[in-house]
């Protein structure tokens, strides 16, 4: 406790007798006061908590189906590509940016990596990829992607919104273009494993979804890269002032976040077994992304939010949807009632999650 | 106001504060870094409620909070961050918020003048806010005040960023103010300030009101005294600015022998030339050795903040070159310059000192991350406070605990958090830009002991200020700029004040009468009507 150390030297004797010092907080690194910043970061985790609950509940009335393992491992399998490309978004969010054009990668990545792999008889153009090296392939279109974006902006000084708005349409174009509007189906085993597999009714999708939501969770809590990317989300200047490569650190979340997307992409080719031109921009995923993220409390200034909250967005917005299919709701209408929830709990989180600082009065 | 308490959380930021001021009455408010003073303000602004205790106008009850006009209508406050904004006409800002629904663009324009005549003050009400000076600004959320019918006016650190003309035609407002009946509450760092032009003063101290007294009855020694508290009487009666720093036991500066031989050359700045909007320089060289503290001085203009900048990597240059230890830094790669052994404290800690919502500690040690890290980038929390627990016990920062998140300490504490941060990893170099701003004495003395500390175990630093001039006692030499140029040199302490004040004019001669004589620099009085 920094406030209670008890000075010793004969500087700190004449200045700050004790640990009663005149600013001294009341109370302060006593155990109430530990309890209740605990409290308060504990509450903020979980904001989410009581609106799933309430949705079990919910849920469980509508449908005897809804409380079932297939059903809760469909729900999984379904959410893993959108909590993927979360994490993505959230790292870039976190950062200060903004990227509307992960949308896009989800889409072209792995249409340019089927496109390499498939037979010419199947749209494919004719390079017969071994189905690994076209995950490589993937990896590298979201990589590369990123880059662009994280350059633009940073070297550039672009504005983030644009440059993502004007990307997520040529990559879109792009998704289209090079197979002529074609789906792209009959993907091989490996390509599609990641998607479609599961291990004794848990989708592998669902688990690597996992390991990647708890991995970049620690990386952004104990590793100083990830502490970084905290510093320059919420004040770049001083991150810059304190040595940290701002730089760097804004370009690497953007090629992350877009990395990311390409394997949410190569989730959602599995999970239906083709690679469309719908896939990502056309089926406007970029919504439910910022949905998620926000819900579940990443800050849209920067510099604030987590992996558990981020978590707990997806699982809502999963759970909501899964909702919805069960409850037979009219198609016509799901938009509709699926945007509604989606604000409600917005503004559900902003409560429970209510959060002030200082700097922002 | 009468027993006025405010808790936040387990916090007592007021307990019980009385407080009464009269029309036509200048009363100083004074205290230590977080004894209380500005949530005061936002009480007796309407912006905070008070958890027990009462304010009232003229005997009523005040508004209840959140009533913003109610409020304006009896007080108006002058904050230290401007509250103007920029992209509006001065029309436009002095009734931002008061504006009737269908707004007269001439009537507007018409009553501005008015305002500013009858209190004679004259800036042309269709200016763009953004041409303004700091100065101009300040007048503008005057005249705003008082356009309102605001009888009381709290000024909070009003001077904090003007020059030295400037704050004397402040002073004259206030005293036109007060004359006219005006009450006005003034809350300042700068006693000399207090002394000036206050009739009364409260001294806060962790909440609590421990003195009111007419300013003419008391010494600047007593109202120290006062501020700090009994116990630290001793280093006080050593603590007033014109005093050496370094005599008082608190400033923690270890003897230095004078005539000890100067070490090896440690920073050399040569031909620095930047056309920065904060200020240009033209050709500044300099020489830092191992061992010492330079000071560098000069008005807000001269371009000393962009010196200090330019020399830490935080900002770039047109010309020139800085060297440490004989190796060139690159300019304005930060990054660089600190991994070589540049430390940087910067002028706005708002800016770039802190990360408000991150930890102490985690601020504190955020230019070591590379040091507590595994080799894997690994970065175990405890590590971060156990490294950051030895600097911020010797600047006595106070928190609720090193995870405490920065943008809610109080401002010296915010500012203390900055210098930890670069004490932290134990530059070669220092470069610190008006450090001690806003910040109370005890803690200034410990901020300036630091740096002092830093060149006794051989290392150095460099201490630019353009107001506080009280803070070069600490250096060894003294370097003042003029419009950019090195202009003069002091070499040896103790620096006189007013020589050092004629020298930032640009005055070789030793008459003071000639510097408050100038004009060069144009004021509100000047701006076209």
């Amino acid at each position: 406790m920094i406030s209670n150390h008890t000075p010793d030297g004969p500087v700190r004797t004449a200045v700050r007798p004790g640990g009663a010092g005149p600013d001294t907080p009341a109370g302060a690194g006593k155990p109430g006061a530990w309890l209740r910043s605990l409290n308060v970061g504990v509450l903020r985790e979980v904001a989410l908590l009581p609106v799933l609950v309430l949705l079990i509940v919910v849920g469980t009335v509508v449908s005897p189906a809804f409380l079932t393992v297939s059903n809760f491992a469909g729900i999984g399998q379904q959410s893993s590509a959108l909590g993927v490309v979360v994490v993505g978004e959230s790292l870039i969010l976190l950062i200060g940016g903004m990227d509307l054009s992960l949308e896009s990668t989800f889409g072209l990545a792995p249409m340019v990596a089927a496109w390499l792999i498939v037979p010419v008889s199947a749209y494919g153009n004719g390079a017969n990829l071994s189905p690994y090296l076209g995950i490589v392939v993937l990896l590298a279109v979201g990589a590369v992607v990123g880059l662009v974006n994280g350059l633009l902006i940073v070297k550039g000084r672009l504005n983030g919104f644009i440059v993502t708005l004007g990307m997520t349409i040529v990559l879109a174009g792009l998704q289209n273009g090079i197979v002529k509007a074609q789906s792209l189906f009959n993907l091989p085993e490996p390509f599609s494993y990641l998607g479609a597999a599961s291990i004794s009714q848990v989708p592998v999708s669902l688990i690597v979804a996992v390991v990647i939501f708890v991995l970049v969770g620690l990386f952004l809590r104990y590793h100083r890269a990830g502490r970084a990317i905290y510093a320059v989300g919420g004040n770049p200047a001083a991150a810059r002032a304190a040595g940290i490569k701002v730089e760097r650190i804004k370009i690497g979340a953007y090629v992350a976040g877009s990395v990311l997307a390409a394997v949410g992409g190569l989730m959602e080719s599995g999970r239906v077994s083709a690679v469309t031109g719908q896939q990502g921009y056309q089926e406007g995923i970029i919504f439910s992304v910022f949905a998620a993220a926000v819900i579940g409390g990443v800050s849209l200034k920067g510099g604030r939010g987590n992996m558990i909250g981020a978590a707990s967005g997806v699982i809502l917005l999963g759970i909501v949807q899964d909702i919805l299919d069960l409850a037979q709701v009219s198609n016509y209408w799901i938009e509709a009632i699926d945007g509604t929830v989606i604000l409600f709990a917005l503004f559900l989180a902003r409560i429970v999650g209510g959060e002030s600082t200082a700097e922002e009065r | 106001m009468a027993g006025v308490e405010k808790r936040f959380g387990t916090t007592r930021a007021l307990r019980g504060v009385d407080l009464s001021l009269r029309s036509g009455q200048c009363l100083g408010l004074v205290g230590r870094n977080g004894a209380g003073k500005s949530t005061l303000v936002s009480i007796l602004s309407g912006l905070a409620e008070p958890d027990a205790g009462t304010v009232r106008f003229d005997g009523q009850p005040a508004p209840r909070v959140g009533d913003i006009e109610g409020w304006r209508e009896w007080i108006a406050t002058v904050f230290q961050h401007s509250m103007i904004v920029p992209d509006l006409s001065v029309a436009e800002n002095v009734f931002l918020g008061n504006t009737p629904r269908l707004l007269s663009w001439p009537r507007m324009r018409r009553r501005t003048r008015e305002v500013m005549r009858e209190w004679g003050l004259a800036i042309a009400p269709q200016t763009p806010c953004r041409d303004l000076s700091v100065e101009q600004r300040q007048v503008v959320e005057i005249v705003r005040a008082l356009a309102r019918g605001a009888r009381c006016v709290i000024l909070d650190e009003p001077t904090a960023a003007l020059e030295r003309q400037a704050a004397q035609r402040l002073f004259e407002r206030v005293r036109q103010l007060t004359d006219s009946g005006v009450a006005v509450l003034y809350i300042s760092h700068h006693l000399e300030e207090v002394f000036e032009i206050c009739q009364d003063v409260v001294v806060l101290r962790d909440g609590e009101v421990v003195a009111t007294a007419p300013t003419a009855s008391l010494s600047r020694d007593d109202l120290v005294a006062v501020m700090v508290g009994d116990v630290e009487q001793t280093t006080a009666a050593h603590a007033p600015p014109p005093a050496p720093a370094g005599s008082g036991p608190a400033a923690g500066a270890p003897a230095r022998d004078d005539s000890a031989p100067r070490g090896e050359v440690l920073l050399a700045v040569d031909g620095l030339a930047s056309d920065a909007a904060r200020g240009r320089l033209s050709g500044v060289s300099l020489r830092v050795h191992a061992g010492e503290v330079v000071g560098v001085t000069g008005l807000l203009s001269a371009g000393v903040a962009t010196l200090g900048r330019a020399i830490a990597g935080a900002e770039g240059y047109a010309a020139g070159q800085v060297r440490l230890h004989g190796r060139p830094v690159p300019p304005g790669r930060r990054d660089v310059a600190q991994r070589a052994g540049i430390g940087y404290v910067p002028e706005d800690r708002r800016a770039e000192g802190f990360v408000a919502h991150l930890g102490v500690a985690e601020n504190a040690t955020m230019a070591i991350t590379g040091q507590l890290s595994d080799r894997f980038g690994v970065l175990r929390p405890g590590r971060r406070t156990a490294a950051a627990a030895p600097v911020t016990s010797r600047l006595s920062l106070v928190s609720s605990g090193p995870g405490q998140p920065a943008g809610e300490l109080s401002g010296g504490n915010q500012q203390k958090v900055t210098v930890a941060r670069t004490l932290v990893h134990r530059p070669a170099l220092i470069v610190a830009i008006t450090p001690t701003r806003g910040v109370d004495v005890a803690s200034k003395e410990l901020l300036l002991g630091s740096l002092a500390d830093a060149a006794a175990s051989g290392r150095a630093g460099v201490l630019l200020c353009s107001d506080e001039l009280s803070d070069l006692e600490i250096c060894d030499r003294v370097i003042v700029l003029v419009r950019g140029e090195v202009f003069t040199e002091f070499s040896r302490p103790p620096f006189d004040r007013d020589e050092l004040i004629v020298a930032t004019e640009g005055l070789t001669g030793t008459t003071i009468s000639a510097v408050y004589g100038s004009t060069e620099h144009n004021g509100a009085e000047e701006a076209a009507e």
